[in-house]
């Protein structure tokens, strides 16, 4: 057993955290969302180009640095630590994971323009009526000729305005539910027929709704695999969020430090009180847990199905848990200022809010723990 | 003792329930059900309809205005308003400078304000907290120098909840620098229109303009204005405080919030079974409704000691830190219930947008209220607070 990172994830760390502490303070990023796009392309460009370090968990022979999930999950903790508006999660965790296990002609396609930063991916799984069940879907890709015809509507596609390909669960055969029949395509994003309603989400992402009407796509489009594949995909989104969440804690955390250490109420800084100082110290014992929760989900993203979605949903559904105890703490130790847009600490707590429930919430995901391990 | 309602109060309920169905505005039924922030003329038509009945101010003494109703009828008329969704009165005349007025100010004051406040005629802010004291009120810096048969005000307030509508603002400022703390600040109304009053929006997480900056600079204040006696304006801030927290125990609203939490759950899929069904969400469902009741019968018990003369005291610092702890939960479990459709940000209606906000109608603004509603733990006098007060109020200690 070793928990030290190789010299060169502390390289990754340390380059991408000084690129991000230049790059991306609380006013630059208050800017960034006011651009149309809601974001600033040349960040992304930047981190392909100057840094070269979107390769960080692809193979070599794509052109990559050789990481994988220990590598995203660096990553997403250092983009939390700014709240990066950056479609790392779903274009190199999610996008580059599906490529890494594609058939060679797209891999050998689309990895190294992901490298590169040519492409931008999105996830287009969720549907209105699914909540968390990856397999609760009814959009359709019939077989027509040598290709498919995709029709049906996906919510809330984080990503899916800058994007330039979607990558979309559809149903080939079966019933609404049916784990049989669920099955992975990558289509170029401006195909005729794919309609998009874009919106800004609550935690300053942008995000559309989709509706795909009688979209044809070629069929070299699939990625085979089905839904076990899409499962892990999504385990390994959740363990990359897990990282993020890491990032965000860690900053509510230090923000409030600061916070209590400077605001003086009845003649003295209120970190003085002691319930404000147990209450830091709950903090700090959730934030902990966060760390050991994405580390452990990490390192077991490679075990067997069975045994990797167990680990998965009680990582996910602790850190749901810490992190909503630490937001809310962070907001209520602050006061009144906590709650308006101008300090950085709210902004914090609205992407700690939306971590919470993203690929499943505590419930989802003690339920699927129960399914898995505590059979009577 | 018993919980039974006599057949005065039926029929009263019955008459209230009437009543709301023929004049609860229906613009304003619509504007709720999108979602809709609501402007200055929205809350005031509920408000002078109800001023038009005679029903505006339940618990003020009759003499000036209030409508003599048992404990057990106001009781049935915030049950009745809530079942209804009619929006909250803006409490600030109402709940907070109108008693402060009819207890403590003079037969001048009572005359000029307390009929304006009723008709909605003056739309108030509060003027308390300053940046540098929040939970430390009484540290609050505004300064009032006599000059003449005025008062110069210079400060600055925060947190002042639709300053920008308001015409008038009940202020706390010091007007005696070397008295101690409490012993050193006075009560002042001051006409907002007034020169060197400056209102800056702030705005909230879940993107409302709620709450203001307020400047005063060199603001010139009638000493007519100031209520009670110089240098005793804590004590009419005080009273205020206890007031204010017993409405925010909020038990009615919370009931309509579960109301409309189960309507969620029963719209919302989990699998083949309305989200209802789950075994997780409709135990914390029960838990919401176990801790609404005994915080209705803790506000029940409280009310009978005020019929029985005992005005709000300490103890009403325990509805205020259940109430609002509810409040919040009822936010969150929204928020859980309405699944991927609480991420998108819905802006509202701007000036000719009519499109259709995304998700269901009941999920748009789930976030939002979510993010908004940490603030009840912290207004009001912080739960912290509220805690010192129980401990030292109430235990001794």
């Amino acid at each position: 057993m070793d928990f030290s990172y190789t010299e060169t994830q502390d390289m990754l760390r340390d380059t991408l955290a000084r690129f991000l502490a230049d790059t991306y303070d609380f006013e630059t990023r208050k800017k960034m969302l006011l651009r149309p796009e809601g974001r600033d392309p040349g960040i992304w460009r930047a981190l392909a180009t100057e840094l070269g370090i979107l390769g960080a968990p692809f193979a070599e022979e794509h052109g990559g640095l050789g990481g994988g999930a220990l590598e995203n999950m660096i990553m997403m903790e250092e983009l939390g630590k700014v709240i990066a508006i950056e479609p790392y999660l779903q274009t190199v965790v999610i996008g580059g994971g599906a490529m890494k296990r594609a058939p060679a002609a797209m891999a050998d396609a689309v990895i190294p323009e992901i490298i590169a930063g040519n492409a931008v991916l999105a996830f287009a799984y969720a549907e209105p009526q699914g909540r968390y069940d990856l397999a609760n879907i009814r959009t359709t890709a019939k077989a027509d000729g040598a290709g498919y015809v995709l029709s049906g509507h996906k919510a809330v596609v984080y990503a899916a305005p800058w994007a330039t390909h979607l990558l979309v669960t559809a149903r080939t055969g079966g019933s609404v539910r049916e784990r049989d029949g669920v099955e992975l395509f990558l289509i170029d994003a401006s195909l005729p027929g794919i309609v998009r309603r874009d919106y800004p989400t609550v935690d300053g992402f942008q995000a559309s709704e989709i509706y795909f009407e009688n979209v044809a796509i070629p069929g070299d489009a699939h990625v085979p695999g089905g839904i076990d594949l899409i499962e892990l995909l999504a385990d390994e989104a959740t363990m990359a969020i897990c990282g993020e969440a890491c990032g965000v804690s860690r900053k509510l955390h230090e923000g409030t430090l600061d916070y209590i250490k400077q605001r003086k109420q009845f003649g003295q800084p209120i970190g003085k009180f002691q319930v404000l100082q147990h209450r830091m110290a709950d903090m700090f014992v959730e934030m902990e847990q966060i760390a050991s929760m994405a580390l452990m989900g990490t390192l077991k993203l490679d075990l067997p199905a069975a045994e990797r979605k167990a680990a998965v949903s009680l990582a996910k559904a602790k850190v749901a848990r810490s992190i909503n105890f630490v937001g809310q703490n962070a907001i209520q130790t602050h006061g009144g200022i906590g709650i308006t847009v101008e300090l950085a600490i709210g902004h914090y707590f609205k992407r700690g809010t939306m971590i919470e429930n993203q690929f499943g919430s505590a419930d989802f995901h003690l339920g699927r723990f129960e399914d898995l391990t505590l059979a009577a | 003792m018993h919980l039974d309602f006599s057949p005065e109060d039926l029929a009263f309920q019955q008459e209230v329930r009437t009543f709301i169905a023929e004049n609860y505005p229906a613009e304003l039924r619509g504007k709720q059900d999108e979602g809709d922030e609501l402007s200055k003329e929205d809350f005031l038509s509920w408000h002078k309809v109800l001023a038009k009945k005679g029903w505006v101010a339940p618990a003020w003494p009759v003499e000036y205005g209030g409508t003599g109703w048992t404990a057990t009828q106001r009781y049935i008329w915030s049950e009745e308003t809530a079942r209804a969704d009619c929006i909250r009165l803006m409490p600030f005349g109402l709940s907070m400078v109108g008693p402060v007025i009819y207890t403590f100010g003079t037969a001048e004051q009572k005359a000029k304000y307390l009929p304006r406040i009723l008709s909605g005629e003056d739309w108030w802010c509060q003027g308390y907290s300053e940046p540098g004291s929040g939970s430390d009120l009484a540290s609050l810096r505004t300064k009032a120098v006599r000059d003449g048969d005025h008062y110069v005000v210079n400060g600055q307030k925060t947190w002042t909840t639709m300053a920008q509508h308001a015409d008038w603002g009940f202020f706390l400022v010091r007007t005696d620098p070397d008295a101690k703390q409490q012993e050193g600040i006075s009560f002042l109304l001051i006409d907002m229109k007034t020169p060197g009053i400056t209102v800056r929006p702030i705005i909230t997480l879940g993107g409302e303009h709620e709450v203001n900056e307020v400047w005063l600079e060199d603001v010139r204040v009638p000493v007519e204005n100031r209520v009670y006696e110089e240098n005793k304006g804590w004590t009419c801030a005080k009273f205020l405080l206890a007031h204010e927290r017993t409405g925010i125990a909020g038990v009615a609203a919370s009931k309509r919030g579960i109301e409309k939490v189960k309507t969620i759950a029963r719209a919302e899929m989990d699998g083949d079974k309305p989200l209802i069904a789950n075994a997780f969400f409709k135990r914390k469902i029960a838990e919401l409704e176990m801790d609404l009741t005994a915080l209705e019968f803790t506000e029940l018990r409280s009310l009978a000691g005020e019929s029985a003369g005992k005005g709000p005291g300490p103890e009403s610092s325990l509805l205020k830190i259940k109430g609002s702890e509810i409040q919040q939960r009822l936010t969150e479990l929204t928020l859980e219930a309405v699944g991927h459709y609480g991420a998108p940000y819905f802006r509202g209606f701007g000036d000719g947008d009519n499109e259709h906000p995304i998700g269901p109608d009941y999920a748009h603004r789930a976030a939002p209220t979510y993010f908004n509603t940490r603030k009840t733990t912290i207004y009001g006098g912080s739960n912290e607070i509220q805690r010192n007060i129980i401990a030292k109020m109430v235990l001794g200690l």
